[in-house]
């Protein structure tokens, strides 16, 4: 296939499809970093342009990584459904934009083809998308998901409570996840990042938020962020373990310099099912992602990173897990350079999930050495707010202090459930009820001292 | 059953003269650094709160900008009796090493040729130690004479032979495996300035390698961070990477597949368990 343009009286041609994708993808730090964004702007446009015009049906025989190098390639071409891809065959990927800004795309219809789209398709067509378009799009699609609450429902919003501690000492998580709870957070999970991988640390963690939860009776679950290898040691030494957590990425060569392939996932998925703990489903996974990450293992093969990152949902949705989640400003300015980088970044990761059938939510952050602040991430916030984002973080006062970076805070997930009308999920907001936390509009009750249902706490503050 | 006292503040903020709620469990601030009972105006931060965030975050964007003093860092090594390399990455001045990651990587060519006649003339040894500024010069500069100290007397234990130290200016964690790899080293330890956090700007990582070469990716790595004041100490950082290398010694292994389960073993350095004060929900 000959992929070629014309745009300001010059014709611009493209070696291949990987080569067209990554020239068309909004100008971002890693692309130029790995040599592959477009010379200039003009360049960019003359890309997208001809993105437009390809058939979808070429992503089908052109691959961006080759089928007999990357387990994750076959897994694209193996699970494709083309009964799911037959109403939306013939479209181009220009015709594939509009018919997903129409009012055709109901949701029932967007939800009908996602099997039939591979990553790459839904990579391209948001690389032609205004911020306005990923938004309009992903606001049409509800992707639930169950464990122990029901997260994803249109007019709810989740977070993750992260009570995160430099050294996991239990009484410094403890004072954070008391405070989450009091500032109503915690409804998508209670997810520790442990400052260790050691096995007994970890365990300890996990018996801890188990203790919690049973103790309340919290509708949640919970999750130390530890390699899916210690979570099947943990497993297999009978710790309560609810969701099995793994950073992934879009290519084999990534997933290895993590220390995975798709057996592995495949064992340690088997074995959270085998646990029989979610309540509600049994959507046990949990999985974390971010652009760039591929390029930083030096294992994108050539392939931008908004490409590499889509192709790494569709690892994620071989197992239906609970939460998926693109950690969107956390690798960098070498990755994601500015504010308006890692707003546009997010809203991608957001829309593309979505698309492909995936409960996403956003880790909206930054880094010290980004050039980025409050200001973007309250865009950021806002913005995936009205896309209808499942989850996002609530770390105190949007400070982490183990893992050094700012993501969302407790207030930040309050503002946007009051901006936009929002609740939590509808186990945890009657939870908050009873609890005195929240009233039944899921306004904040709590004032300077603890409610009633925790005043044996008193004592110990 | 609400208390009077908890009526009377409702009743204030809602006439609008103290619209601050604040929060009783503010005490459990002696747990953790982590922001929590901030208290409230409505669902929203209040000023001081809100001002006390920005103030960190513009000393922490400050920090990330701090040169590392190789000078005054080679001389506290050579007091010990260190063998001191100073050695410059490809990144010539920081906006370079944030903008171009594989450039701190890559040791400078002259630093290369240096590293290249210091094992021609003195043979290799079989610990490497590389300290990289990284992210947070500051964060070397205060505590890597500290852990060197220790991971000397550890080795000498363990009767591994180790050295030079190698200082790596405007350094990633990958330049340490170039080190390694032209020192003819089987163990790798480096010590690198993490990115600065809100609450912890001077916070050091330690990373762990076995057989190093250029081009190895991050799982045959074991990292042990958060090390700083008020987090992991000097003493159970090196305890649990001495810990990790005689492992490494026996099973040949670095990185994912080297499981951190150091709680099972005796401590191998006297080190008093700290007295922890307790707090839980259940």
């Amino acid at each position: 296939m000959v992929y070629q343009s014309d745009a300001g009286g010059t014709r611009y041609r493209f070696a291949n499809l990987k080569t067209l994708l990554a020239k068309a993808t909004p100008l971002r730090s890693g692309d130029c970093l790995a040599g592959v964004a477009a010379l200039d702007a003009t360049e960019r446009v003359a890309a997208q342009m001809c993105l437009a015009d390809l058939p979808l049906k070429q992503f089908l025989q052109e691959l961006v990584v080759p089928y007999e190098d990357d387990e994750v390639s076959r897994l694209i071409i193996d699970s494709h459904d083309p009964a799911a891809f037959l109403s939306i065959a013939h479209m181009t990927v220009g015709d594939f934009r509009n018919w997903l800004l129409s009012d055709e795309a109901t949701a029932s219809r967007l939800s009908a083809i996602a099997s039939g789209l591979t990553p790459e398709m839904v990579a391209a067509v948001a690389k032609i998308m205004r911020s306005q378009d990923l938004i309009l799009v992903s606001q049409k699609i509800e992707v639930v998901s169950r464990f122990r609450s029901t997260l994803g429902l249109r007019g709810r919003l989740a977070t993750r409570l992260q009570p995160n501690h430099p050294t996991d000492d239990p009484a410094g998580i403890a004072a954070s996840l008391l405070d989450g709870l009091l500032y109503g957070n915690g409804d998508a999970v209670i997810g520790i990042n442990p400052a260790t991988d050691n096995i007994h640390a970890v365990m300890g963690l996990m018996q801890l938020l188990d203790d919690v939860i049973q103790r309340y009776d919290i509708p949640t679950q919970a999750c130390v962020l530890t390699h899916v290898s210690t979570h099947l040691e943990a497993i297999n030494y009978g710790a309560p373990v609810d969701l099995v957590f793994q950073s992934i990425a879009g290519t084999q060569a990534a997933n290895r310099s993590f220390g995975i392939s798709l057996a592995m996932l495949d064992e340690a998925h088997a074995a959270a099912l085998s646990l029989q703990r979610g309540l509600l489903g049994h959507n046990v996974m949990y999985f974390e992602t971010g652009q760039g990450s591929a390029l930083s293992a030096n294992a994108h093969h050539g392939v931008d990173q908004q490409t590499c990152e889509v192709r790494a949902y569709a690892v994620a949705r071989r197992y239906q897990p609970l939460l998926v989640n693109t950690v969107v400003g956390f690798i960098g300015p070498e990755y994601l350079y500015d504010g308006k980088q890692i707003i546009r970044a997010g809203l991608e990761d957001h829309f593309c999930g979505k698309l492909l059938g995936l409960p996403m939510g956003c880790d909206i952050c930054y880094t010290n050495h980004a050039e980025a602040d409050q200001d973007d991430m309250d865009s950021l916030l806002t913005l995936l707010g009205v896309a209808g984002v499942n989850f996002i973080m609530g770390v105190p006062g949007a400070d982490d202090i183990m893992l050094n970076y700012q993501s969302t805070s407790f207030h930040d997930a309050l503002y946007l459930r009051k901006v936009l009308n929002k609740s939590p999920s509808p186990e945890f907001a009657v939870w908050l009820e009873k609890m005195g936390i929240a009233d039944a509009r899921g306004t904040l009750q709590v004032a300077n001292t603890l409610p009633p249902s925790l005043q044996h706490l008193t004592p110990r503050l | 059953m609400s208390t009077n006292k908890d009526l009377d503040e409702k009743h204030i903020a809602k006439k609008g003269d103290k619209p601050v709620i604040s929060n009783n469990w503010q005490s459990l601030q002696r747990f953790t650094d982590a922001r929590i009972a901030l208290g409230r105006v409505a669902n929203s931060l209040p000023t001081n709160a809100h001002l006390a965030f920005q103030l960190d975050h513009a000393r922490a964007r400050d920090a990330v900008h701090v040169p590392l003093d190789s000078v005054a860092l080679q001389a506290q090594l050579l007091e010990q009796g260190l063998t001191v390399l100073p050695l410059h990455s490809q990144a010539v001045n920081r906006q370079m090493y944030l903008q171009r990651p594989d450039l701190g990587r890559q040791l400078a060519p002259e630093s290369a040729s240096q590293l290249k006649r210091w094992r021609a003339q003195h043979g290799c040894n079989k610990v490497s130690i590389v300290i990289a500024d990284g992210l947070s010069a500051n964060a070397v500069q205060n505590q890597a004479a500290s852990l060197l100290a220790l991971l000397s007397s550890g080795l000498s234990t363990l009767g591994l032979s180790y050295g030079p130290c190698a200082i790596v200016q405007q350094g990633r964690v990958a330049v340490a495996d170039e080190v390694a790899e032209l020192l003819g080293s089987r163990l790798l330890v480096m010590f690198i300035g993490e990115r600065p956090g809100l609450s912890s700007p001077q916070s050091l990582g330690i990373y762990f390698t076995r057989a190093p070469r250029v081009g190895m990716s991050d799982e045959s790595r074991n990292c042990i961070s958060n090390i700083h004041a008020r987090g992991l100490s000097c003493q159970h950082a090196i305890e649990r990477l001495i810990w990790l290398i005689q492992m490494s010694e026996k099973l040949k292994i670095s990185g994912v597949h080297l499981k951190d389960k150091s709680g099972e073993a005796q401590p191998l350095l006297n080190v008093t368990p700290e007295q922890k004060p307790r707090f839980q929900l259940t």
